[in-house]
């Protein structure tokens, strides 16, 4: 009899672990890393009887450096912008209970901005000079990103406009804008020293995104542990009204978030004019928003607003980067991806509804008391 | 004297609350379409004081004055639809495919139209109305998944060589009486492409089932508040759903009249389509919280929206990125002018 409630006590106690390891929110983007892992291990061994998918190597790049390579270093890499779009739209998103779909169009404006004040100087300018019109050019794209910010933060806390709505405005005229700032020329920066951001520095193998993106995710969770941001912009989403009887002013809260994304953009578009040294108005961070969302999603962040889990939207960035490079692999057209990644966005709408959670609620009560039912039964008979 | 104030009370706010729904922003945007058409005859000349320019409007925007009838419907059950662009894209290029490549004719690519836009209006409508979901972030994947699908059939551009479809797209309707007199004194009627008929016909179509149908009042009593609608007996998940389905038909008929108007398939037709709807029936009217709108106002909301933009190109600004900001610029204004009429609503109810 001991022994039977001992096997029942240790299975439900596996059961509750493995109970809440699911219900952890970091279980959604982690698994579902997993299965990429596995499916590209997979496919590695069936298609090409190897594994150069996971193959790193130090080899000598096109400027002569000796620097990383492979697929994890170019996931990781290309993952930077994404990662820090994540941080500022987990913020929006949680504050303001909507999203943002202006990011790509804000990138390219802030892109234009750091363009403009650099290639009015020559390239043979020494380096300390040149390092002072860098810094100059980014604190201004800060600025003008984190004012653009504030134009869609103050029209959805100051105006009560749905924020995708409000973003809608920047979304058509974003790209236009951004054309406006330069004329609509094509600049290309022949300064090697450009493309450092987007790169690598001479001497060292990581790609320099990747540390920009490490301290950026630093100091968001230095702010996160030191302030009241993270509880301010939850108490907002989760109930506006009640968190102004509490003394926090929502609307603040609000603004404050759109303005934080516009800094998370600028630092993207720092990054993505120089990967090319140049920019296209019109396709520069092309659908960047519906991956920046979706990163949000994936971290199995609620897309109503309120409660957040910042590590799961970065961790969520990267598995989205590491969809597309599959997809790349699976030899999908660039242009085609996004019709393979809506249907990943319905997949996981559709798994964190609420509509569903509550069938599934209700099929794990309903089970429950058909069993205790059968138990009472039991011990009647 | 005492006992008459409070009707006379009473009157008067019934006056003002009237003024500040439906009426007001339809005579602001009916007032702005009538001044800026007037500006443009007397101080812009080139071409705006012959009839057939305004003709060309309607025919250059017979497919948006469509979507954005479609657009409204989803509006005032308090819904959106992001996809519609896209759909129409992707319309296009499966028409012509469906000519050029497949063989098909006239007929079957008018069927495949609709089912294309039937299709997207009823899987939307349903994770919308009855999953519950935020229809933004819906239709957002909706317009993802068409923009893929439409490269996915072909990146390249294809025109349309198939007779009888060329003899459609060419067809115009003259009207009576209207034109202008050429240098040689010849008298040139003005013309409307077929697709403005259709478009036309449809506006009145909806403007009544809004008006007078059942149906059509269940959509503003969703849209105005959703759980006295369902305590009045309106089955509300319908309602959406339906009005999601129209929307979609409406981007499928939409999609057919630019593939008439444009005669080819690009993945790059209708770009940012669904953006010009929604700013047409904001202009129009239609409030983004739902249970106003107006399908007239939309009308006049598209002729504004167009005006303005033929208004920036004849004045020199001919790069497109011109037109985007001006309808941007449009969109926010009419935005902050809901958002204070909204507010004002609001404190006069308290």
């Amino acid at each position: 009899m001991s022994t039977n409630e001992k096997a029942i006590s240790s299975s439900n106690s596996v059961k509750s672990f493995f109970a809440k390891i699911v219900r952890n929110q970091l279980f959604i983007p982690i698994a579902a890393l997993l299965l990429l892992i596995i499916f590209n291990f997979a496919a590695d061994i069936i298609l090409h009887a190897d594994t150069s998918f996971f193959k790193i190597v130090l080899e000598p790049s096109s400027t002569g450096n000796m620097v990383l390579s492979g697929n994890l270093i170019t996931i990781i890499d290309n993952a930077s912008e994404l990662a820090l779009l994540a941080i500022g739209m987990t913020l929006v998103t949680s504050a303001s209970g909507g999203q943002d779909i202006s990011v790509g169009a804000t990138i390219a404006i802030a892109g234009s901005t750091i363009l403009r004040i650099v290639k009015g100087y020559s390239p043979d300018i020494s380096g300390a000079k040149f390092a002072a019109v860098i810094i100059g050019a980014f604190l201004l794209s800060v600025i003008v990103s984190a004012l653009f910010g504030a134009f869609n933060g103050a029209l959805v806390a100051y105006f009560k406009i749905q924020p995708m709505v409000a973003t809608l405005i920047l979304f058509t005229a974003g790209r236009s804008i951004a054309a406006w700032i330069n004329n609509n020329d094509n600049i290309s920066i022949n300064d090697t020293r450009f493309g450092y951001f987007g790169n690598f520095i001479p001497g060292i193998p990581v790609p320099t995104p990747v540390f920009i993106t490490i301290i950026c995710i630093i100091v968001i969770a230095l702010v996160l542990k030191f302030t009241n941001l993270r509880l301010y912009s939850q108490a907002v989403g989760i109930n506006a009204s009640s968190s102004r009887l509490n003394g926090i002013n929502p609307k603040t809260i609000k603004l404050l978030s759109f303005i934080i994304l516009g800094i998370c953009v600028a630092v993207c578009g720092l990054i993505k004019v120089s990967r090319t040294s140049s920019i296209t108005y019109a396709v520069i961070a092309n659908n960047i928003e519906m991956d920046a969302i979706l990163a949000v999603a994936l971290g199995g962040n609620n897309l109503g607003g309120g409660k957040f889990n910042m590590t799961a939207s970065v961790l969520g960035a990267y598995v989205i980067q590491f969809l597309t490079t599959t997809l790349f692999r699976m030899k999908v057209s660039s242009s085609a991806i996004s019709a393979y990644k809506a249907i990943v966005v319905i997949l996981l709408i559709i798994m964190s509804s609420p509509f569903i959670r509550k069938w599934l609620a209700d099929r794990k009560n309903r089970r429950l008391a058909a069993k205790a039912g059968s138990n009472v039964r039991k011990e009647v008979a | 004297m005492s006992i008459n104030t409070p009707a006379l009370n009473g009157k008067s706010l019934k006056r003002r609350s009237s003024y500040t729904d439906t009426n007001l922003l339809l005579i602001i945007t009916i007032a702005v379409f009538i001044v800026m058409y007037v500006c443009a005859v007397v101080f812009l000349k080139k071409g705006f004081t012959k009839p057939q320019m305004f003709f060309n409007i309607l025919n250059e925007n017979a497919s948006l004055l469509v979507l954005s009838c479609g657009m409204t419907l989803v509006m005032i059950t308090g819904g959106i639809d992001i996809s519609v662009g896209q759909v129409t894209s992707l319309v296009c290029m499966a028409c012509a495919v469906h000519l050029e490549q497949n063989g098909g004719n006239v007929f079957t690519s008018i069927l495949l139209a609709l089912g294309i836009g039937l299709a997207f209006g009823i899987v939307q409508g349903f994770l919308v109305a009855y999953l519950e979901f935020q229809p933004f972030i819906v239709t957002l994947a909706g317009l993802f998944f068409a923009k893929g699908l439409t490269t996915i059939i072909s990146s390249d551009r294809i025109s349309v060589t198939n007779e009888a479809f060329v003899k459609l797209c060419r067809y115009e309707v003259t009207i009576p009486f209207l034109g202008s007199v050429n240098k040689k004194g010849i008298f040139i009627p003005a013309y409307v492409e077929i697709g403005v008929v259709v478009a036309l016909v449809l506006v009145v179509l909806l403007f009544c089932m809004l008006r007078w149908t059942k149906l059509g009042r269940n959509f503003y009593a969703v849209g105005g508040n959703n759980q006295s609608a369902n305590m009045l007996g309106i089955n509300v998940k319908l309602t959406k759903f339906l009005a999601h389905v129209l929307c979609g038909l409406c981007a499928g008929i939409g999609g057919y009249l630019f593939f008439l108007h444009a005669c080819s398939g690009s993945p790059l037709h209708a770009q940012g389509a669904e953006m010009n709807a929604i700013a047409s029936s904001i202009i129009g009217g239609t409030l983004l919280s739902g249970g106003v709108g107006n399908i007239a106002g939309t009308l006049f909301g598209v002729l504004s929206l167009s005006t303005i933009k033929m208004i920036v190109t004849s004045l020199g600004f001919d790069d497109p990125w011109w037109t985007n900001i001006t309808v941007a610029l449009m969109l926010c204004i009419f935005l902050l002018v809901q958002s204070v009429i909204l507010s004002r609503k609001n404190k006069t109810k308290k």
